[in-house]
Protein backbone atom coordinates (compact mmCIF):
# COMPACT_ATOMS: atom_id res chain seq x y z
CA UNK A 1 0.00 0.00 0.00
CA UNK A 2 2.85 2.34 0.86
CA UNK A 3 4.47 1.58 -2.50
CA UNK A 4 1.19 2.44 -4.22
CA UNK A 5 1.09 5.73 -2.43
CA UNK A 6 4.58 6.58 -3.66
CA UNK A 7 3.66 5.55 -7.18
CA UNK A 8 0.75 7.99 -7.03
CA UNK A 9 3.23 10.74 -6.22
CA UNK A 10 5.56 9.85 -9.09
CA UNK A 11 7.08 13.18 -10.19
CA UNK A 12 7.66 12.05 -13.78
CA UNK A 13 4.04 11.19 -14.29
CA UNK A 14 3.16 14.40 -12.47
CA UNK A 15 5.17 16.40 -14.98
CA UNK A 16 3.58 14.54 -17.88
CA UNK A 17 0.15 15.34 -16.43
CA UNK A 18 1.14 18.98 -15.97
CA UNK A 19 2.16 19.17 -19.63
CA UNK A 20 -1.09 17.53 -20.71
CA UNK A 21 -3.02 20.03 -18.56
CA UNK A 22 -1.16 22.93 -20.14
CA UNK A 23 -2.31 21.77 -23.56
CA UNK A 24 -5.90 22.19 -22.37
CA UNK A 25 -5.63 25.91 -21.61
CA UNK A 26 -9.18 27.20 -22.00
CA UNK A 27 -10.26 30.19 -24.07
CA UNK A 28 -12.31 31.63 -21.23
CA UNK A 29 -11.85 31.42 -17.46
CA UNK A 30 -12.84 28.03 -16.05
CA UNK A 31 -13.85 27.58 -12.43
CA UNK A 32 -13.59 24.12 -10.95
CA UNK A 33 -14.99 23.59 -7.49
CA UNK A 34 -14.18 20.78 -5.10
CA UNK A 35 -16.01 20.12 -1.87
CA UNK A 36 -13.52 18.29 0.24
CA UNK A 37 -11.01 19.50 2.79
CA UNK A 38 -8.75 16.58 1.95
CA UNK A 39 -8.64 17.64 -1.70
CA UNK A 40 -7.69 21.13 -0.57
CA UNK A 41 -4.87 19.69 1.51
CA UNK A 42 -3.46 17.71 -1.44
CA UNK A 43 -3.80 20.68 -3.79
CA UNK A 44 -2.14 23.14 -1.38
CA UNK A 45 0.50 20.82 0.02
CA UNK A 46 1.74 19.79 -3.44
CA UNK A 47 1.29 23.19 -5.09
CA UNK A 48 -1.01 21.73 -7.72
CA UNK A 49 -2.64 25.09 -8.49
CA UNK A 50 0.64 26.19 -9.99
CA UNK A 51 0.68 23.56 -12.72
CA UNK A 52 -2.78 24.41 -14.00
CA UNK A 53 -3.06 26.27 -17.28
CA UNK A 54 -3.82 29.96 -17.21
CA UNK A 55 -7.48 30.75 -16.72
CA UNK A 56 -8.26 27.65 -14.67
CA UNK A 57 -9.04 28.10 -11.00
CA UNK A 58 -9.78 25.38 -8.49
CA UNK A 59 -11.72 26.49 -5.43
CA UNK A 60 -12.93 24.81 -2.29
CA UNK A 61 -16.68 25.03 -1.78
CA UNK A 62 -18.65 23.82 1.24
CA UNK A 63 -16.34 20.87 1.84
CA UNK A 64 -15.36 21.28 5.46
CA UNK A 65 -17.97 19.60 7.65
CA UNK A 66 -17.25 21.50 10.85
CA UNK A 67 -17.19 24.82 8.95
CA UNK A 68 -20.67 24.39 7.54
CA UNK A 69 -22.19 23.29 10.85
CA UNK A 70 -24.68 26.00 11.69
CA UNK A 71 -24.18 28.00 14.88
CA UNK A 72 -27.76 27.04 15.75
CA UNK A 73 -26.63 23.43 16.18
CA UNK A 74 -23.29 24.34 17.72
CA UNK A 75 -24.93 26.64 20.27
CA UNK A 76 -27.33 23.84 21.15
CA UNK A 77 -24.43 21.49 21.80
CA UNK A 78 -22.77 24.11 24.01
CA UNK A 79 -26.00 24.65 25.93
CA UNK A 80 -26.48 20.90 26.46
CA UNK A 81 -22.97 20.63 27.89
CA UNK A 82 -23.65 23.61 30.16
CA UNK A 83 -26.72 21.76 31.44
CA UNK A 84 -24.45 18.87 32.46
CA UNK A 85 -25.08 16.52 29.55
CA UNK A 86 -21.84 14.91 28.35
CA UNK A 87 -21.37 16.12 24.78
CA UNK A 88 -19.08 14.03 22.56
CA UNK A 89 -17.87 15.21 19.19
CA UNK A 90 -14.93 15.10 16.80
CA UNK A 91 -11.84 17.10 17.73
CA UNK A 92 -12.17 19.52 14.83
CA UNK A 93 -15.48 20.78 16.18
CA UNK A 94 -14.08 21.82 19.55
CA UNK A 95 -12.62 25.18 18.60
CA UNK A 96 -15.20 26.30 16.06
CA UNK A 97 -16.62 29.62 17.22
CA UNK A 98 -20.32 29.50 18.02
CA UNK A 99 -22.36 32.62 18.59
CA UNK A 100 -21.57 32.54 22.32
CA UNK A 101 -18.61 30.26 22.88
CA UNK A 102 -16.79 27.22 21.55
CA UNK A 103 -17.20 23.72 22.98
CA UNK A 104 -13.59 24.01 24.11
CA UNK A 105 -14.36 27.15 26.08
CA UNK A 106 -17.40 25.46 27.62
CA UNK A 107 -15.15 22.58 28.66
CA UNK A 108 -12.60 24.96 30.18
CA UNK A 109 -15.44 26.32 32.31
CA UNK A 110 -16.19 22.82 33.57
CA UNK A 111 -18.84 21.56 31.14
CA UNK A 112 -18.55 17.85 30.27
CA UNK A 113 -17.31 17.92 26.67
CA UNK A 114 -15.43 14.95 25.21
CA UNK A 115 -13.47 14.48 22.01
CA UNK A 116 -14.17 11.17 20.29
CA UNK A 117 -12.81 9.51 17.17
CA UNK A 118 -16.00 7.65 16.40
CA UNK A 119 -19.72 7.58 17.22
CA UNK A 120 -19.04 4.19 18.78
CA UNK A 121 -16.77 5.83 21.37
CA UNK A 122 -19.66 8.03 22.49
CA UNK A 123 -21.87 4.96 22.95
CA UNK A 124 -19.03 3.34 24.90
CA UNK A 125 -18.92 6.34 27.24
CA UNK A 126 -22.69 6.12 27.74
CA UNK A 127 -22.51 2.40 28.56
CA UNK A 128 -19.72 2.95 31.03
CA UNK A 129 -21.58 5.75 32.82
CA UNK A 130 -25.23 4.70 32.96
CA UNK A 131 -26.15 7.57 35.28
CA UNK A 132 -24.75 10.19 32.89
CA UNK A 133 -26.67 11.43 29.85
CA UNK A 134 -24.43 11.37 26.78
CA UNK A 135 -25.07 13.18 23.48
CA UNK A 136 -23.11 12.54 20.33
CA UNK A 137 -22.96 15.81 18.36
CA UNK A 138 -22.95 14.27 14.90
CA UNK A 139 -21.35 16.39 12.19
CA UNK A 140 -20.01 15.37 8.82
CA UNK A 141 -21.13 14.32 5.37
CA UNK A 142 -22.15 10.99 3.86
CA UNK A 143 -18.77 9.50 4.80
CA UNK A 144 -19.32 9.96 8.52
CA UNK A 145 -23.09 9.54 8.79
CA UNK A 146 -23.13 5.72 8.31
CA UNK A 147 -21.21 5.35 11.58
CA UNK A 148 -23.82 7.41 13.42
CA UNK A 149 -26.57 5.37 11.74
CA UNK A 150 -24.88 2.12 12.73
CA UNK A 151 -24.76 3.00 16.44
CA UNK A 152 -28.36 4.28 16.39
CA UNK A 153 -29.49 0.95 14.95
CA UNK A 154 -27.33 -1.13 17.26
CA UNK A 155 -29.56 -0.79 20.32
CA UNK A 156 -27.75 2.00 22.15
CA UNK A 157 -28.37 2.55 25.87
CA UNK A 158 -31.21 4.85 26.99
CA UNK A 159 -28.83 7.53 28.28
CA UNK A 160 -27.39 7.98 24.75
CA UNK A 161 -28.76 10.27 22.06
CA UNK A 162 -27.62 12.07 18.93
CA UNK A 163 -27.72 15.77 18.08
CA UNK A 164 -27.79 15.26 14.36
CA UNK A 165 -26.16 17.82 12.09
CA UNK A 166 -25.13 15.48 9.26
CA UNK A 167 -25.25 17.03 5.81
CA UNK A 168 -25.43 15.86 2.21
CA UNK A 169 -23.04 16.98 -0.50
CA UNK A 170 -25.03 16.76 -3.77
CA UNK A 171 -27.78 19.24 -2.70
CA UNK A 172 -25.10 21.71 -1.58
CA UNK A 173 -23.38 21.51 -4.95
CA UNK A 174 -26.72 22.05 -6.70
CA UNK A 175 -27.20 25.12 -4.55
CA UNK A 176 -23.87 26.55 -5.78
CA UNK A 177 -24.92 26.02 -9.37
CA UNK A 178 -27.82 28.42 -8.93
CA UNK A 179 -26.09 31.02 -6.77
CA UNK A 180 -25.02 34.34 -8.22
CA UNK A 181 -21.26 34.72 -8.43
CA UNK A 182 -20.49 31.06 -7.94
CA UNK A 183 -20.92 29.66 -11.43
CA UNK A 184 -19.02 26.43 -11.75
CA UNK A 185 -17.66 24.81 -14.86
CA UNK A 186 -16.82 21.51 -13.26
CA UNK A 187 -16.99 19.57 -10.02
CA UNK A 188 -14.06 17.61 -8.65
CA UNK A 189 -16.23 15.25 -6.62
CA UNK A 190 -15.03 14.06 -3.22
CA UNK A 191 -13.51 10.60 -3.10
CA UNK A 192 -14.74 9.21 0.18
CA UNK A 193 -18.20 10.77 0.19
CA UNK A 194 -18.54 9.10 -3.20
CA UNK A 195 -17.37 5.77 -1.77
CA UNK A 196 -20.64 5.82 0.12
CA UNK A 197 -23.07 7.52 -2.29
CA UNK A 198 -21.49 6.26 -5.54
CA UNK A 199 -20.41 8.19 -8.63
CA UNK A 200 -23.96 7.77 -9.94
CA UNK A 201 -25.20 10.23 -7.33
CA UNK A 202 -23.94 13.09 -9.52
CA UNK A 203 -25.80 11.98 -12.65
CA UNK A 204 -28.42 14.71 -12.18
CA UNK A 205 -25.80 17.39 -11.83
CA UNK A 206 -24.17 16.35 -15.09
CA UNK A 207 -27.37 15.52 -16.94
CA UNK A 208 -29.73 18.30 -15.84
CA UNK A 209 -27.33 21.08 -14.93
CA UNK A 210 -24.71 20.25 -17.60
CA UNK A 211 -21.86 20.33 -15.07
CA UNK A 212 -18.89 18.05 -15.81
CA UNK A 213 -18.20 15.86 -12.77
CA UNK A 214 -15.10 13.77 -12.07
CA UNK A 215 -14.68 11.81 -8.84
CA UNK A 216 -11.09 12.14 -7.66
CA UNK A 217 -8.82 10.47 -5.11
CA UNK A 218 -6.40 12.17 -2.77
CA UNK A 219 -2.87 11.51 -3.96
CA UNK A 220 -1.38 14.26 -6.13
CA UNK A 221 -1.61 12.16 -9.30
CA UNK A 222 -5.22 11.28 -8.48
CA UNK A 223 -6.10 14.96 -8.32
CA UNK A 224 -4.17 15.93 -11.46
CA UNK A 225 -5.70 13.02 -13.35
CA UNK A 226 -9.21 14.08 -12.27
CA UNK A 227 -8.52 17.71 -13.25
CA UNK A 228 -7.26 16.55 -16.64
CA UNK A 229 -10.48 14.62 -17.23
CA UNK A 230 -12.49 17.68 -16.16
CA UNK A 231 -10.65 20.05 -18.49
CA UNK A 232 -11.10 17.58 -21.33
CA UNK A 233 -14.84 17.58 -20.75
CA UNK A 234 -14.84 21.37 -20.70
CA UNK A 235 -12.80 21.50 -23.92
CA UNK A 236 -15.08 18.96 -25.63
CA UNK A 237 -18.24 20.64 -24.36
CA UNK A 238 -19.29 17.41 -22.60
CA UNK A 239 -20.95 17.10 -19.19
CA UNK A 240 -20.86 13.62 -17.75
CA UNK A 241 -19.81 11.79 -14.62
CA UNK A 242 -16.37 10.17 -14.81
CA UNK A 243 -14.73 8.18 -12.06
CA UNK A 244 -11.00 8.82 -11.65
CA UNK A 245 -10.94 6.99 -8.32
CA UNK A 246 -12.25 3.54 -9.18
CA UNK A 247 -10.12 1.87 -6.54
CA UNK A 248 -12.35 3.34 -3.83
CA UNK A 249 -15.53 4.41 -5.63
CA UNK A 250 -18.09 2.46 -7.63
CA UNK A 251 -21.06 3.75 -9.60
CA UNK A 252 -23.59 2.46 -7.02
CA UNK A 253 -21.56 3.23 -3.92
CA UNK A 254 -21.70 1.31 -0.66
CA UNK A 255 -25.21 -0.17 -0.55
CA UNK A 256 -24.88 -1.35 3.03
CA UNK A 257 -23.95 2.15 4.21
CA UNK A 258 -26.80 3.64 2.16
CA UNK A 259 -29.24 1.21 3.80
CA UNK A 260 -28.03 2.20 7.25
CA UNK A 261 -28.56 5.86 6.37
CA UNK A 262 -32.04 5.25 5.01
CA UNK A 263 -33.04 3.18 8.05
CA UNK A 264 -31.78 5.55 10.74
CA UNK A 265 -32.39 8.93 9.11
CA UNK A 266 -34.82 10.88 7.01
CA UNK A 267 -33.71 13.61 4.63
CA UNK A 268 -34.50 17.08 5.94
CA UNK A 269 -33.89 20.69 5.07
CA UNK A 270 -30.73 21.90 6.76
CA UNK A 271 -29.05 25.14 7.58
CA UNK A 272 -25.47 25.51 6.37
CA UNK A 273 -23.25 28.06 8.04
CA UNK A 274 -22.68 31.07 5.84
CA UNK A 275 -24.93 29.63 3.13
CA UNK A 276 -28.33 29.35 4.76
CA UNK A 277 -31.07 26.80 4.41
CA UNK A 278 -30.67 24.24 1.62
CA UNK A 279 -33.66 22.02 0.86
CA UNK A 280 -33.22 18.28 1.43
CA UNK A 281 -29.56 18.68 2.38
CA UNK A 282 -29.50 17.24 5.87
CA UNK A 283 -30.21 14.08 7.82
CA UNK A 284 -32.53 13.93 10.82
CA UNK A 285 -33.13 10.98 13.16
CA UNK A 286 -36.18 8.98 12.04
CA UNK A 287 -39.34 9.14 14.14
CA UNK A 288 -39.04 5.46 15.16
CA UNK A 289 -35.73 6.31 16.82
CA UNK A 290 -36.91 9.60 18.31
CA UNK A 291 -35.97 8.53 21.84
CA UNK A 292 -32.36 8.86 20.66
CA UNK A 293 -32.92 12.27 19.08
CA UNK A 294 -31.31 14.84 21.39
CA UNK A 295 -33.19 17.66 19.66
CA UNK A 296 -36.47 16.15 20.96
CA UNK A 297 -35.19 14.67 24.20
CA UNK A 298 -33.85 17.90 25.67
CA UNK A 299 -35.24 21.36 25.89
CA UNK A 300 -32.61 23.18 23.85
CA UNK A 301 -34.53 25.31 21.38
CA UNK A 302 -32.97 26.21 18.06
CA UNK A 303 -32.04 29.87 18.47
CA UNK A 304 -30.79 31.84 15.52
CA UNK A 305 -27.36 33.22 16.34
CA UNK A 306 -24.72 35.09 14.46
CA UNK A 307 -23.35 32.71 11.82
CA UNK A 308 -20.42 34.77 10.61
CA UNK A 309 -18.85 37.69 12.46
CA UNK A 310 -18.51 40.99 10.60
CA UNK A 311 -15.32 41.13 8.56
CA UNK A 312 -14.98 37.33 8.22
CA UNK A 313 -15.46 36.18 4.64
CA UNK A 314 -16.26 32.54 5.40
CA UNK A 315 -19.69 32.98 3.82
CA UNK A 316 -17.95 33.67 0.49
CA UNK A 317 -15.14 31.17 1.04
CA UNK A 318 -17.67 28.39 1.73
CA UNK A 319 -19.41 28.91 -1.60
CA UNK A 320 -16.19 29.33 -3.59
CA UNK A 321 -16.91 33.02 -4.20
CA UNK A 322 -13.65 34.04 -2.51
CA UNK A 323 -10.36 32.42 -1.60
CA UNK A 324 -9.00 32.73 1.94
CA UNK A 325 -6.39 35.33 1.02
CA UNK A 326 -9.20 37.62 -0.16
CA UNK A 327 -10.14 38.07 3.49
CA UNK A 328 -8.49 41.11 5.13
CA UNK A 329 -8.26 39.22 8.43
CA UNK A 330 -6.43 36.21 6.92
CA UNK A 331 -3.11 35.61 8.64
CA UNK A 332 -3.40 38.80 10.70
CA UNK A 333 -6.22 38.89 13.17
CA UNK A 334 -7.30 35.41 12.08
CA UNK A 335 -4.83 32.52 12.40
CA UNK A 336 -5.20 28.86 13.41
CA UNK A 337 -4.35 29.89 16.98
CA UNK A 338 -6.82 32.76 17.00
CA UNK A 339 -9.57 31.70 14.59
CA UNK A 340 -12.17 34.36 13.87
CA UNK A 341 -14.30 32.25 11.55
CA UNK A 342 -15.00 28.53 11.23
CA UNK A 343 -12.85 28.16 8.08
CA UNK A 344 -9.69 28.81 10.11
CA UNK A 345 -10.36 25.85 12.42
CA UNK A 346 -9.51 22.23 12.03
CA UNK A 347 -7.69 20.22 9.44
CA UNK A 348 -10.10 20.85 6.59
CA UNK A 349 -11.13 24.49 6.74
CA UNK A 350 -9.96 26.30 3.61
CA UNK A 351 -8.41 29.18 5.55
CA UNK A 352 -6.62 26.81 7.92
CA UNK A 353 -5.21 24.77 5.02
CA UNK A 354 -4.05 27.89 3.15
CA UNK A 355 -2.46 29.26 6.28
CA UNK A 356 -0.63 26.01 6.99
CA UNK A 357 0.73 25.60 3.47
CA UNK A 358 1.35 29.22 2.57
CA UNK A 359 -1.11 28.79 -0.30
CA UNK A 360 -2.04 31.73 -2.47
CA UNK A 361 -4.04 32.04 -5.66
CA UNK A 362 -2.19 30.87 -8.78
CA UNK A 363 -0.90 33.87 -10.70
CA UNK B 1 -5.53 0.09 6.90
CA UNK B 2 -4.64 -3.58 7.07
CA UNK B 3 -6.84 -6.01 8.98
CA UNK B 4 -4.92 -7.69 11.82
CA UNK B 5 -7.83 -9.35 13.60
CA UNK B 6 -11.59 -9.73 13.20
CA UNK B 7 -14.07 -10.33 15.99
CA UNK B 8 -17.75 -10.12 15.11
CA UNK B 9 -18.44 -6.70 13.61
CA UNK B 10 -15.17 -5.28 14.87
CA UNK B 11 -11.75 -5.42 13.23
CA UNK B 12 -8.36 -4.44 14.54
CA UNK B 13 -6.60 -2.58 11.75
CA UNK B 14 -3.10 -1.21 11.45
CA UNK B 15 -1.20 1.19 9.26
CA UNK B 16 2.29 2.60 9.71
CA UNK B 17 2.66 0.91 13.10
CA UNK B 18 -0.56 2.42 14.44
CA UNK B 19 -3.36 0.12 15.55
CA UNK B 20 -6.99 1.11 15.60
CA UNK B 21 -10.40 -0.49 15.86
CA UNK B 22 -12.85 -0.36 13.00
CA UNK B 23 -16.49 -1.37 13.06
CA UNK B 24 -17.61 -3.41 10.08
CA UNK B 25 -21.40 -2.75 10.12
CA UNK B 26 -21.26 -0.24 7.28
CA UNK B 27 -19.21 -2.47 4.99
CA UNK B 28 -21.66 -5.13 3.84
CA UNK B 29 -19.08 -7.71 2.83
CA UNK B 30 -16.95 -10.25 4.66
CA UNK B 31 -13.46 -9.27 5.72
CA UNK B 32 -10.40 -11.50 6.07
CA UNK B 33 -7.06 -11.04 7.76
CA UNK B 34 -4.68 -9.04 5.57
CA UNK B 35 -7.46 -7.21 3.71
CA UNK B 36 -7.08 -3.45 3.30
CA UNK B 37 -9.94 -1.27 4.49
CA UNK B 38 -10.82 2.35 3.97
CA UNK B 39 -11.76 3.47 7.48
CA UNK B 40 -13.54 6.71 8.31
CA UNK B 41 -14.31 7.86 11.87
CA UNK B 42 -14.00 4.32 13.21
CA UNK B 43 -16.11 2.60 10.54
CA UNK B 44 -14.85 0.71 7.50
CA UNK B 45 -16.60 2.01 4.40
CA UNK B 46 -14.82 0.04 1.68
CA UNK B 47 -12.53 -2.91 1.13
CA UNK B 48 -9.57 -1.92 -1.06
CA UNK B 49 -7.70 -4.12 -3.47
CA UNK B 50 -3.98 -3.39 -3.19
CA UNK B 51 -3.60 -3.92 -6.95
CA UNK B 52 -6.02 -1.12 -7.74
CA UNK B 53 -3.49 1.69 -7.56
CA UNK B 54 -1.71 0.00 -10.45
CA UNK B 55 -4.99 0.16 -12.36
CA UNK B 56 -5.18 3.93 -11.80
CA UNK B 57 -1.59 4.29 -13.02
CA UNK B 58 -2.33 2.18 -16.09
CA UNK B 59 -5.38 4.31 -17.01
CA UNK B 60 -3.34 7.44 -16.48
CA UNK B 61 -0.47 6.19 -18.65
CA UNK B 62 -2.92 5.26 -21.37
CA UNK B 63 -4.47 8.70 -21.26
CA UNK B 64 -1.08 10.41 -21.40
CA UNK B 65 0.08 8.19 -24.27
CA UNK B 66 -3.08 8.93 -26.24
CA UNK B 67 -2.61 12.66 -25.56
CA UNK B 68 0.98 12.61 -26.83
CA UNK B 69 -0.07 11.15 -30.15
CA UNK B 70 -2.90 13.63 -30.62
S1 LIG C 1 -9.40 34.20 7.29
FE1 LIG C 1 -10.59 33.96 9.19
S2 LIG C 1 -11.96 35.70 9.20
FE2 LIG C 1 -11.21 35.49 7.11
S3 LIG C 1 -12.68 34.20 6.05
FE3 LIG C 1 -11.12 32.85 6.87
S4 LIG C 1 -11.92 32.21 8.84
FE4 LIG C 1 -13.11 34.02 8.24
Amino acid sequence: MKADQFALRDPLRGQALARALQRLAPERPVRIVHVCGTHEITISEHGLRHVLPEGVSVLEGPGCPVCVTSTVDLDRAVRLAEQGVAVCTFGDMMRVPGSRKTLDEARALGAPVHTVLSAADAVGLARKNPAQDVVFFAVGFETTAPGTAAVLLDDPPGNFSVLCSHKLIPPAVQKLVNMPGTGLDGLLAPGHVSTVIGAGAYAGLAGEHCIPVVVGGFEPLDVLYALLLLLRQVADGRAQVENAYPRAVSWEGNRQAQNLLATAFRVSDAKWRGIGEIPCSGLAVRAELSRFDAALKYDVPAVEGQEVVPGCRCADVLVARAVPSDCPLFGGECTPLTPVGPCMVGAEGACAVWHRHGERPAL
Amino acid sequence: MKVAAVEGNMATVEAGGVRARARLDALGEPVSLGDYLLVHAGFAIRRLDPGDAQETLRLLDELLAAGDEG
